[in-house]
């Protein structure tokens, strides 16, 4: 009991000492010096799993952010008449939402101008109020949970397409390329297979086609023929499935079984290898959408490929590309702004027009990426192939082919 | 028309499935009073099992019956043996105490039974193996495969068989006569505990087959998917009037036919205020109805004892 006492006593004065210490030793503040050094160093954030299971996907975020680095390093830039050199700051979140807010304030502290992480929603949506409070801007190269850009945070920005993004992109992708004219519908009644069946169902009823039936089955649900027989009497061309991988398989199993010739569509919920198990021979023909390109469909992709294995004698994972493009949306902030002051270029983000790696990069006021591409895979003998990409919007698709012109004429 | 007779052979389908785990509940019931929540959960087992063996043997160059086989028999053995070694261990100590420790027991063997298979096979959704491909008939408009025929002949025949061995052999015999009054069936000479150990047996042999039904019939199998499956076949039980072997079967086809139809029609008849993820308030609210106008079950007999 005694020795207990004292050494919960010991460790609670360590742990006080540590975090004086911490507290104690100023975080180096000179990338903020007013007067102009010759060379004035830039610090940018990256936060992402770089540990643990998804360790893959967040080193190739870091290495996308560090290549972007010493591109810029390379070729010399100028911020408002001086010199720059801009250094990387690479925190590991260990994909852990608690791990992430400790992480942000970190860079917080660390002065950065920038961050770009995280990789997971998880993460992303607890760590956007630490930048937020610390005036230092965000970008995620990665997450698509709606919410991470609904909390009013003008800190908060990211080049990837969001999953309410994906509903619409579907449903036009269904209308105008497939032709579907009766559509049925059925959704997992989860937050994800719900909205985006909702965000579907509006926009090909907008579109003219008629939907012919709305149906809802559970996430637990693994016998849909009741529901598949009731669509089938009302002869669908198409069947759309908002919701994920179990079942996505068995309801496109079932579908064959009773012989209905319809198409069937639905979103990255059950665009993965297991959905194909689980389908067996049905998944043939089966499309679904995800968020971005496909890697070597990137306007710049296939340079950014070579110099990325060059550089790191590995393949791009995912999201390598969208992080190299996030430091580039930075730094053109703040050569508009004449500043690598966040307070002063952050307003310059909002206002980001550039071709980057991924394509076209401009932010509407929520912060979400403006027609972020969104593409459509098939399944082609027994695996998922890239068919088709499309950008979100109806009205913003002809602007998104005008733009492609425009630059390609630029150029 | 047509449409209608393709949701009846939906609901013939599940129910024949459900009414062979119905029987596993209603045995049991039928002998020891008890309801054995852990049921579902051998069934489940059972699937997974057969799943297994399927898998390992898909690559090897056996063909396709033969696995089949060998997976079923797999199932039932490991079946058998947790069922019987389920009621000698958790049941048997308890059949003199009062009513709700058996119960309790049931619900706890049926927890260990999900978790141990959760860590056996992992909480993913597992795929069967493409080891048939169901052929598609088509019948007055409606279509049904090869599968779902030889599911639903394969469960009517196991239940006329049941049916006949409980009336004509001399197990049979033993099992009513326990199932009326054990103690005096002891006096008869009847050996009570070895009837009870082979209701558990006869029980879990169905519920391996019907786990195995499962896995074809839907293509996959999950550490959880006895816990609603045995909640509708207690129901299709309880429906038919629990501890009646014939009524189990009835409440099973029953149950599975209202299912589809409600899940067929319920948004029609609610002009789409209810969806199909509303079925289940059909099949219960005929449960329902059918406890309070005849508490017994359809087909169970009136009892002296009232619960």
């Amino acid at each position: 009991m005694n020795r207990r006492h004292v050494l919960s006593i010991v460790s609670t004065l360590a742990l006080a000492l540590v975090y004086g210490c911490g507290k104690e030793t100023p975080p180096a503040p000179k990338a903020e010096a007013p007067k102009p050094p010759e060379v004035m160093t830039v610090k940018i954030g990256s936060a992402s799993p770089l540990t643990g299971p998804q360790a893959h996907i967040g080193i190739d975020i870091r290495n996308g952010v560090q290549l972007a680095i010493e591109d810029l390093n390379t070729a010399g830039v100028e911020i408002g008449g001086k010199k720059v050199k801009f250094e990387l700051v690479a925190e590991d979140d260990e994909a852990n939402p608690t791990k992430a807010t400790t992480v942000a304030q970190k860079l917080v502290d660390a002065k950065v101008a920038g961050v770009v992480g995280h990789f997971n929603s998880g993460a992303s949506i607890p760590a956007s109020k630490v930048y937020a409070d610390g005036g230092v801007p965000q970008i995620s190269p990665s997450s698509t949970n709606p919410d991470y850009t609904l909390k009013g945070f003008k800190t908060t920005f990211r080049v990837v397409a969001h999953d309410g993004q994906q509903g619409p992109t579907l449903g036009r992708f269904a209308v105008e390329k497939l032709k579907a004219k009766n559509i049925a519908i059925i959704d997992d009644s989860t937050a994800y297979g719900q909205g985006l069946a909702d965000n579907f169902e509006a926009t090909v009823k907008s579109l003219g086609a008629k939907v012919i039936a709305r149906e809802h089955t559970t996430d637990k649900d693994t016998d849909f023929k009741a529901i598949l027989t009731k669509i089938k009497g009302r002869k669908p061309d198409l069947v759309m499935f908002g919701g994920i991988d179990p079942q996505a398989g068995p309801m496109v199993r079932q579908l064959s079984e009773l012989g209905i010739q319809a198409r069937f569509i639905g979103g990255d919920g059950m665009q993965t290898p297991n959905f194909i198990k689980l389908a067996g021979d049905a998944a043939e023909g089966v499309m679904a959408s995800i968020p971005g390109l496909p890697k070597d469909q990137m306007p710049g992709g296939k340079a950014f490929l070579e110099k990325y294995k060059a550089k790191y004698n590995a393949e791009v994972e995912l999201f390598a590309p969208m992080g190299y493009d996030a430091v580039f949306v930075f730094v053109e902030a703040m050569k508009r702004a004449g500043s690598s002051d966040p307070a002063k270029f952050l307003p310059e983000i909002g206002k980001t027009d550039y071709k980057g790696v991924i394509g076209p990069i401009a932010f509407d006021e929520k912060g979400d990426l403006k027609n972020g591409p969104i593409t459509i895979y098939v399944v082609k003998g027994g695996k998922w192939e890239p068919l088709e990409t499309v950008a979100p919007g109806a009205a913003a698709v002809a602007k998104a082919a005008d733009a492609a012109k425009d630059g390609g004429a630029k150029k | 028309m047509d449409i209608f007779i393709q949701q009846l052979i939906n609901g013939l389908v599940l129910g024949s499935i459900y009414a062979l785990v119905a029987l596993g509940y209603t045995m049991v019931y039928g002998i020891l009073g008890l309801i054995n929540f852990a049921h579902g959960d051998i069934v489940m087992v059972g699937a997974l099992v057969a799943l297994a063996v399927a898998q390992a043997l898909a690559a090897s160059l056996l063909p396709v019956p033969l696995v089949l086989l060998f997976a079923t028999l797999a199932a039932l053995l490991v079946c058998v043996a947790l069922g019987v070694t389920i009621e000698r261990v958790a049941y048997r100590p308890l059949r003199r105490a009062p009513r709700l420790a058996p119960l309790i027991t049931a619900i706890g063997i049926s927890i260990l039974l999900q978790y141990s298979a959760a860590l056996i096979w992992g909480k993913q959704y597992i795929s069967t193996p493409d080891l048939i491909k169901p052929e598609a008939f088509t019948f007055g408009g409606a279509q049904f495969t090869d599968l779902q025929a030889f599911i639903f002949l394969l469960a009517c025949t196991l239940m006329a068989g049941l049916l006949w061995f409980i009336k004509a052999s001399r197990i049979g015999r033993a099992m009513r006569a326990t199932e009326q009054n054990a103690e005096v069936a002891g006096l008869m000479g009847v050996d009570t505990n070895r009837i009870i150990s082979f209701t558990f047996f006869l029980g879990s042999a169905i519920g391996a087959i019907a786990g195995v039904m499962v896995v074809l019939y839907y293509g996959l199998g999950h550490y959880f998917m006895g816990f609603m499956l045995g909640l509708k076949a207690f129901t299709a039980a309880v429906l038919g009037g629990i501890g009646n072997v014939a009524g189990a079967m009835l409440g099973g086809l029953l149950l599975g036919v209202i299912e589809s139809l409600a899940a067929g029609y319920i948004g029609d008849l609610t002009g789409g205020v209810l969806g199909s993820n509303y079925r289940d308030i059909f099949a219960f609210l005929v449960l329902i109805l059918v406890l309070v106008l005849r508490p017994s079950g359809i087909m169970g007999q009136h009892t002296s004892e009232r619960a």
